[in-house]
Order: structure tokens, then C-alpha cells, then sequence
């Protein structure tokens, strides 16, 4: 169950995984993820579904190595299997011909937006896609990205590459260019508030994908509870997409530092393990 | 199934009545289960009870006098035939009064440990009417099934010839198991779908360690399969495969346990801050993915002042697990006073032998944080009890201008849990009530959709492992006779 097909590396913290799959390759629809598990100690995390191919019965996945979980994931090789993955959950992606269509990530929200933008594509929208990250090496699935969107904006932080500027800036240029019908943001939530603070002022309906902790994601558990236009919803399953005007950011931020002192601690048992080889 | 008078009138039966007397019986005192000592259990996850020596029980089968009307069978949601067993603890045949527990209950050992006996069985108890305590038909359940697994030789119930008909079940907690080991038996191909990666619902992620060890629902649902029950994992219903997939499968009946998993908030201000969160996630963290191991990679908070909202079950294992992982001040908060805590009664006192602080006729109100967003404080309104509502309960009112703010590190909200709405939204033609749980006849837990059965807590709302049981039992066998009258399989 759950082997691994074909892996490949996009760059040294990111790989995709074609995992088998065949009721979720079938049941899925953009915007879907699943919950994986590795291992009999594993933590159960979150990762969208970038693709399926229901002939074969596997889905794709597109992992960034970010903390010890990710990276166990992303260290498994072909032929081996992922211990637990349930799905799809989550609501689909609302896909239609919107028009224009910008779509802003960046960090750890670039690889569940490679889907998104291939299927806003597929409707007949025009696609601008802007990619952003602190600096050059950070940069990911830029050629993916490319050859999926009707124009790529690269922004960096320190503006060692592409256009220097935050993520914001990229975004803020074509609202200055052209009629926009749309924007679908994914990445740190604190990027996430900027755009739709920005998007707001631009009175451009924006729809941000939410990246909360999660544990079960059937909504058992409540813990990646959110507050949208005054009300409390849970991720998993009444999102993960919300109108990105209503979500109270600063919330989500709080609730996102929760874990940091154990994400700290476990990479350093991680980074031991690595050294023990 | 054995006829109650006939098994009473069996000369062993009348020899054993006859060899004491009725007031010798009933002049013993209630055993009392020896549980490890408060202050070493409150560091570890050991179990609590430690369970009935053969002569502690063999003892206190004797204060049953073996009614030939057992009123306590009455108070039993499955109707196991308590005096049969207690009278086979008394002359020693421990594996036999196994059997006759698993003739009605799919999970005795479970049941022994968790059922609220107090408020079933043994409430009706004879004894009761005498003004003597119970005899203690939980303890002895417990045993019984404990010696036979104890033992290694469990007893596989016989398995009618395979009919062929394939069965899906959605759920594996008490509901669903006792379904799946019904229809098994019955002959059918049955096949349990569960969302978690661990069999058991509930029992598994829920209930902790120390009250109901992992051990104890494995030999379970390992019997199972030894039956011949499939089990699939990280399948959920509704999502993964639908109702029409399983249709299209050959799928005949569907049994829907999915149970109550969706927890409640209180709705008032603070209650996102970081360190509040449903007694779900923080016993689905610690039971399902073994947090407090340094092994594992899931992590949970230890609070050092916890405080847990709420009376019933699942606050007393909140309270007691946050204890166990070094809170200094583990808080039971609650609205109305402790004699309505629907916990049951060993809960609260061995959470009171173990030094949790019950703040009853408190109720919060707001919580506070730092700078972080974590909880620092907690505001509690002071109440009094007023008049009895519909319930019968004296409902709590508040006592104006008496609030107090209580210093907290990590709040846990225990509040109830509603239907998990999975099934219900995914499955068009279901008749659902306002509060979201699924409408079945009372008789048959047949819903409107005559191919799917339902029962548990997706049914009651949040209830006990038992009735869930005993809803499951009865939809198999209501279920057995509609597909027998369907297509004529005997
Ligand atoms: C609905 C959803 C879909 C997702 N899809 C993908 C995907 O397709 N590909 C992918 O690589 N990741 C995706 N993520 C994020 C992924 O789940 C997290 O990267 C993962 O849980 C990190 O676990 P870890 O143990 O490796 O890292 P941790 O040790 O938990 O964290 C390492 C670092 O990453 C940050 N981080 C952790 N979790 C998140 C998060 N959820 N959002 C933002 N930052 C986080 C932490 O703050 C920390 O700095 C998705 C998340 C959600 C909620
Ligand atoms: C902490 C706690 C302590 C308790 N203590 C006691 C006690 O001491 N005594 C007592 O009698 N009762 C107790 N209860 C209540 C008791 O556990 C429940 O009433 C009982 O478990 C209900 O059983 P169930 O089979 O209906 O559902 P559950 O045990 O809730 O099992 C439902 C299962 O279905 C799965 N599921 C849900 N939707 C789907 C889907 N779409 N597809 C596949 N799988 C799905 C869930 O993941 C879950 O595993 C306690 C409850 C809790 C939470
Ligand atoms: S199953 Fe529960 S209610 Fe029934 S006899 Fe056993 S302990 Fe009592
Ligand atoms: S009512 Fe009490 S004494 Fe009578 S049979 Fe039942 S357990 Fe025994
Ligand atoms: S992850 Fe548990 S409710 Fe959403």
C-alpha cells in the first residue's frame, strides 16, 4: 500500500513523490489533500495532492523538506511505502473562468499552488503567477511554474534574483497593469495577510489557502481551528480556502507559533540522526 | 442463547444456591478493587485498577443469591446473563463465565473496566432495594474476561458457513466492532472502514491508557479477525470511497458507527489562544499518536497549571492524563456541582485520590493571553444551582458580580461532542435530526435508506461504549433479517 512510484528532485529540499494511491487518485479534485503518516512514531501532516493519474491509481505529491516530518517524507526512496495516507479531504478548489487570474506564493506555500495554477489554467484563465522568496536559493518549482502560467513574476527579498521586492510588490505591479478578476495566495500566513490587505485596498476578491497545524484533518480534533468573518471554522474540512478578507490573520499567526520550541527541538534530534548517519 | 430459568434449574446451579444461605450471602461486604497506589500512578500511564484476585472474586460472586427474576439483567443494555457468569466465577469455572459474557458482548473486558456500572447493572441489583451495596458485576465481568485472555486461550465464537454477502461497516468503535463480530458470525463477508490509522475509535484514541489499556482492545479486534472480519484503515466513507463506490461493490448493508467525533467550543472570548484546545486533540495527541513519548514526533503541551472544562468522562481522563504528563495544578472547572457530573463515580474519586482540584459551580468565561498568544489566565463566573430544568437537573444560574481569575498555562475544553457530520453531508437522503445525528427505527436501527443501519453515538449524540455496543448488536440482527427476507439467505 502507499509505495512510492517514481521520486524526483526539484531542487535539494524539494521532491515529488508519485505515491500509489487508486481510491484517492479517483476520488480527488484540485485543491484536495491528504494527511501522511511515516512511520509507527510519525506525526500526521497535511500535503495537497498536485496530481493524480486514476489509470495508474497514484498521486503526486510535491514535498518541501521544512521540518522533520517533511523531510522524513522526503527522504523516502522509490520502493518504499508511506506508512498512513488518507484522503482526499479537505473542500475542492472552486475552479472556474474567473478571467485574470494572480496567483502569490511563496515558502511553503509554492508547491499545494503548482495544482491550483494548472487548473485555473485548464478552465481558460490567464495566469499570472508570482513567485517569491527571501533569496536565489530559496527559490522553488520555478520551471514547473513557468510552463504552467501565462507569465512568471520572480521576487526576491534581497533581490538576488528576478525582481527585488516582496512578494507584495510582484502582486502590486500587475494590479497597476491590468483588470485582475482574481487572486489565490498560499505561503506564510504572514505573506498571506500582506496580500490580502493589499488585494482589499485593490477591492480584488482574493482567496488564500490555508496552512494551519493540523492533527486529524476530518475535523475531530479542532486544532486547526480558524476565525473567518467572526466565526470559528475549521480548516480541514470547511477549507482550506477561504475568502482571504474575512480570515483574521493575526490569529492564524499566533496559533502557528504555537509548536515552535518542539519544531526547534525535534530538527536537532533530526540533525543528529543525520550525523550518526 | 441459554433459557434463563432452565440454565437457574441445572442441579449445580440449585446445589451452589443451597450451600449457603441467603443471609450469609448478602452479609459480606462489597469487594473492593485494589488500584495502585495515587501518588505512583499519577507519574506513569500504569492502570489504575489492578483487577480481582480469583479468591477476591470467587468471594464476591458469592454475595450474588442468583435471583431467580435477575432485576440486574434488566439494567444491562445487551442483557448479559449476569447471574450465569457469577455463578461459574463462584465455583471456579473462569473460562466458562468468559463464554457466557461473549454469548451477548463483543467486548467484555472493555466493558468491564468502562461501563457505568452504577448507573446499569448494578443500580438494579437487589441488593440496592436491601440498602446494601451492589454486587460488583463490573469487577467480576472485568475478571472473567481478563483470566480467559490472560489465560491465551480465547475462545473464537463459532463462524456460520461463509453466505458470501459482503457487509461494509463505517467505524470501528464499539459500535461498529460489535456489528462486524455479529454479522461475521452470521456467515457474511464483512469489511470495516476506519478513517484513523488505528482500529478502535474511541477506545483507542480517546479513553487513555490507564483506564483502558491498548493490550485489551487489541485481543478484541484480533479475535475479530481471527472471525474473519477484514479491517481497512485510513478509509473514509463518504470521502475516499462513497456510498455508491461500496453500492457498486457488491456491498448489500452498510453499517454506519462513525460515531461523535466533532468537539464542541465554548464560543467566548480568548478561546483561540494558543495552549486551549478540545479534549479531542489533546487525548487524540497523547492516546493515537503517543505524544508524551520523546520517541514520537507529535508534540503536546505539558501545562504546569491546567485547567479542563467540563464534568463528564472525558474531563476526568483530560484532567488525569495532563496530571501524568507533570501538571502541578490540574483543575477540574465545572458549572453545576459534582453530584451532577455525569462522569462516572470512580472517575471522580480516583481524580480526587490523585490530587486533581475540583473548582465546581464555576463557569469561564474569558480567557487571556500574553504578548505570545498563549493562555495565561482564565475568568470564572461564579454560580449557584437554581431550579430543576426538563432534565431533572438543578441547572446552574449565575451568581451576579462574583467572578475570579484563575492563572492557567493550558485549558482543556471538554465540553460534549456532536455527530461527526462526514457521513451525514456526503450521503444524499439520510434523515437527519436538528442536532445532526442520523433517525433510525428504534426497533431495527434501519434508516430511511433501507441498505444502511446505523447506531452508536452517530446516532444518540455522545453516549457509552455499551449502548453503542448494543445498538450494533441489534442492527445486525435486524439487519441479518431484512437481507434474509431480501434474497432468502438463511
Ligand atoms: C492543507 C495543507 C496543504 C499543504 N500542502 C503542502 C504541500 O503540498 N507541500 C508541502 O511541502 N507542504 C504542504 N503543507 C505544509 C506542510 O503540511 C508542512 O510543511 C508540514 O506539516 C511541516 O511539518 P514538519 O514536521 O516537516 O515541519 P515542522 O517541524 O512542523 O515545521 C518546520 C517549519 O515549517 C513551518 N511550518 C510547519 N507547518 C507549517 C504549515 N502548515 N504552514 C506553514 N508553515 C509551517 C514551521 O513554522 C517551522 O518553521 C500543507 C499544509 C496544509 C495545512
Ligand atoms: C475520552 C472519553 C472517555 C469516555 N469514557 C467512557 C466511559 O468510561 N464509559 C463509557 O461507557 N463511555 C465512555 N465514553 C463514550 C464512549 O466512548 C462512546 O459513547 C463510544 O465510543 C461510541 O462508540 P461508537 O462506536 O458510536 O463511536 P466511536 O467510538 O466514536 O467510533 C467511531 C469511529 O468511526 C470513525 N469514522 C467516523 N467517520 C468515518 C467515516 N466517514 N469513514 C470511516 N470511519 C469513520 C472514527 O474515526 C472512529 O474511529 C468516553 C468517550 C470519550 C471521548
Ligand atoms: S456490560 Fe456493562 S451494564 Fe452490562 S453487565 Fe456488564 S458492566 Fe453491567
Ligand atoms: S440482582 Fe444482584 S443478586 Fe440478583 S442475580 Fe443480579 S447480581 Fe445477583
Ligand atoms: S485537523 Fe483536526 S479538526 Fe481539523
Amino acid at each position: 500500500m502507499n509505495k512510492i512510484i517514481s521520486k524526483e528532485y526539484f531542487s535539494d529540499k524539494v521532491v515529488r513523490l508519485e505515491v500509489e494511491a487508486p481510491l484517492i487518485a479517483k476520488a480527488r479534485k484540485a485543491g484536495h489533500f491528504v494527511i501522511v503518516r511515516v512511520g509507527e512514531k510519525g506525526e500526521r501532516i497535511p500535503l495537497t495532492i498536485a496530481d493524480a493519474d486514476v489509470e495508474k491509481g497514484t498521486i503526486t505529491l510535491v514535498v518541501q523538506m521544512t521540518g522533520v516530518s517533511s523531510t522524513k517524507l522526503g527522504k523516502l526512496e522509490v520502493g518504499d511505502s508511506i506508512t498512513d495516507l488518507v484522503g482526499p479531504l479537505g473542500k475542492a478548489t472552486h475552479i472556474e473562468n474567473f478571467g485574470t487570474v494572480v496567483c502569490a506564493c511563496g515558502g511553503v506555500g509554492t508547491a499545494p499552488m503548482l495544482p491550483i495554477v494548472r487548473a485555473l489554467k485548464k478552465a481558460g484563465n490567464k495566469v499570472i503567477t508570482v513567485l517569491a522568496a527571501r533569496t536565489k536559493e530559496l527559490i522553488i518549482l520555478e520551471e514547473q511554474m513557468r510552463s504552467l502560467s501565462d507569465e512568471l513574476i520572480v521576487m526576491t527579498d534581497d533581490g538576488s534574483y528576478g525582481n527585488k521586492g516582496l512578494v507584495t510588490n510582484g502582486v502590486e505591479k500587475v494590479l497597476n497593469r491590468e483588470k485582475v478578476d482574481l487572486c489565490v495566495t498560499i505561503g506564510p500566513a504572514i505573506m498571506m495577510k500582506f496580500v490580502s490587505l493589499l488585494t482589499k485596498k485593490y477591492n480584488i476578491p482574493t482567496v488564500a489557502s490555508l496552512n494551519t497545524i493540523m492533527v486529524d484533518g476530518t475535523g475531530m480534533c479542532g486544532a486547526c481551528r480558524v476565525t473567518v468573518g467572526g466565526k470559528v471554522k475549521f480548516v480541514c474540512v470547511d477549507g482550506p480556502e477561504f475568502d482571504a478578507h474575512q480570515v483574521d490573520f493575526d490569529e492564524m499567526l499566533m496559533r502557528l507559533g504555537g509548536y515552535k520550541d518542539f519544531e526547534r527541538e525535534e530538527m536537532e534530534k533530526l540533525s543528529k540522526l543525520d550525523k550518526e548517519g | 442463547m441459554p433459557n434463563i430459568s432452565e440454565e437457574r434449574s441445572k442441579p449445580w446451579r440449585v446445589e451452589l444456591r443451597q450451600s449457603m444461605k441467603v443471609k450469609e450471602r448478602m452479609a459480606i461486604p462489597r469487594v473492593v478493587m485494589p488500584s495502585l497506589d495515587p501518588v505512583y500512578r499519577a507519574q506513569n500511564n500504569e492502570e489504575v485498577n489492578l483487577g480481582l484476585t480469583p479468591e477476591l472474586a470467587v468471594l464476591e460472586a458469592k454475595r450474588c443469591i442468583d435471583c431467580p427474576e435477575p432485576t440486574c439483567m434488566t439494567g444491562c443494555p445487551v442483557n448479559i446473563y449476569i447471574p450465569q457468569f457469577i455463578k461459574q466465577i463462584e465455583i471456579g469455572e473462569f473460562a466458562e463465565a468468559a463464554k457466557t459474557l461473549k454469548m451477548t458482548s463483543a467486548l467484555p473486558a472493555v466493558c468491564g473496566r468502562v461501563c457505568p456500572q452504577e448507573k446499569q447493572c448494578e443500580a438494579k441489583c437487589i441488593h440496592v432495594r436491601t440498602g446494601k451495596d451492589p454486587v460488583a458485576i463490573g469487577h467480576l465481568e472485568r475478571f472473567a474476561a481478563d483470566y480467559e485472555r490472560e489465560s491465551g486461550n480465547i475462545s473464537v465464537p463459532e463462524v456460520a458457513a461463509p453466505n458470501g454477502i459482503k457487509i461494509a461497516v463505517v467505524g470501528s468503535g464499539p459500535a461498529g466492532l460489535s456489528f462486524a463480530g455479529d454479522m461475521v458470525k452470521f456467515g457474511y463477508d464483512v469489511t470495516v472502514f476506519e478513517a484513523l490509522h488505528e482500529i478502535g475509535g474511541v477506545l483507542k484514541y480517546g479513553i487513555p491508557e490507564f483506564r483502558l489499556p491498548n493490550d485489551v482492545i487489541d485481543v478484541e479486534i484480533n479475535n475479530l479477525r481471527d472471525m474473519g472480519v477484514k479491517f481497512m484503515t485510513n478509509c473514509i466513507v463518504g470521502r475516499t470511497i462513497s456510498m455508491e463506490d461500496l453500492k457498486a461493490e457488491g456491498y448489500q448493508g452498510v453499517f454506519v458507527g462513525s460515531g461523535a467525533g466533532l468537539p464542541r467550543f465554548m464560543n467566548i472570548k480568548g478561546e483561540n489562544l494558543v495552549g486551549i484546545m478540545s479534549s479531542n486533540e489533546y487525548l487524540t495527541r497523547v492516546n493515537l499518536m503517543d505524544a508524551a513519548n520523546p520517541e514520537s514526533d507529535t508534540p503536546v503541551f505539558k501545562g504546569k497549571k491546567v485547567a479542563v472544562i467540563g464534568g463528564g468522562n472525558t474531563a476526568m481522563d483530560s484532567v488525569r492524563t495532563a496530571l501524568r504528563l507533570g501538571a502541578e495544578r490540574a483543575m477540574i472547572v465545572y458549572r453545576r456541582s459534582e453530584e451532577e457530573m455525569p462522569a462516572r463515580i470512580e472517575e471522580v474519586h480516583h481524580a480526587k485520590e490523585e490530587g486533581i482540584i475540583f473548582m465546581t459551580l464555576r463557569n469561564p468565561i474569558e480567557f487571556l493571553g500574553n504578548e505570545q498568544g498563549r493562555v495565561t489566565h482564565m475568568i470564572v463566573q461564579e454560580m449557584e444551582l437554581g431550579e430543576p430544568d426538563a432534565s431533572g437537573r438543578r441547572s446552574p444560574v449565575e451568581k451576579p458580580g462574583c467572578t475570579e481569575t484563575i492563572e492557567v498555562d493550558e485549558v482543556i475544553i471538554s465540553v460534549g461532542v456532536s455527530p461527526n457530520p462526514l457521513i451525514p453531508r456526503s450521503v444524499e437522503g439520510l434523515q437527519l435530526t436538528k442536532w445532526g445525528t442520523i433517525v433510525v427505527d428504534e426497533e431495527t436501527m434501519q434508516t430511511d435508506i433501507p441498505m444502511i443501519f446505523a447506531g452508536g453515538d452517530i446516532v444518540r449524540g455522545g453516549a457509552t461504549v455499551i449502548l453503542a455496543m448494543g445498538d450494533g448488536r441489534k442492527a445486525a440482527a435486524s439487519m441479518h433479517e431484512w437481507l434474509q427476507g431480501k434474497s432468502g439467505v438463511s
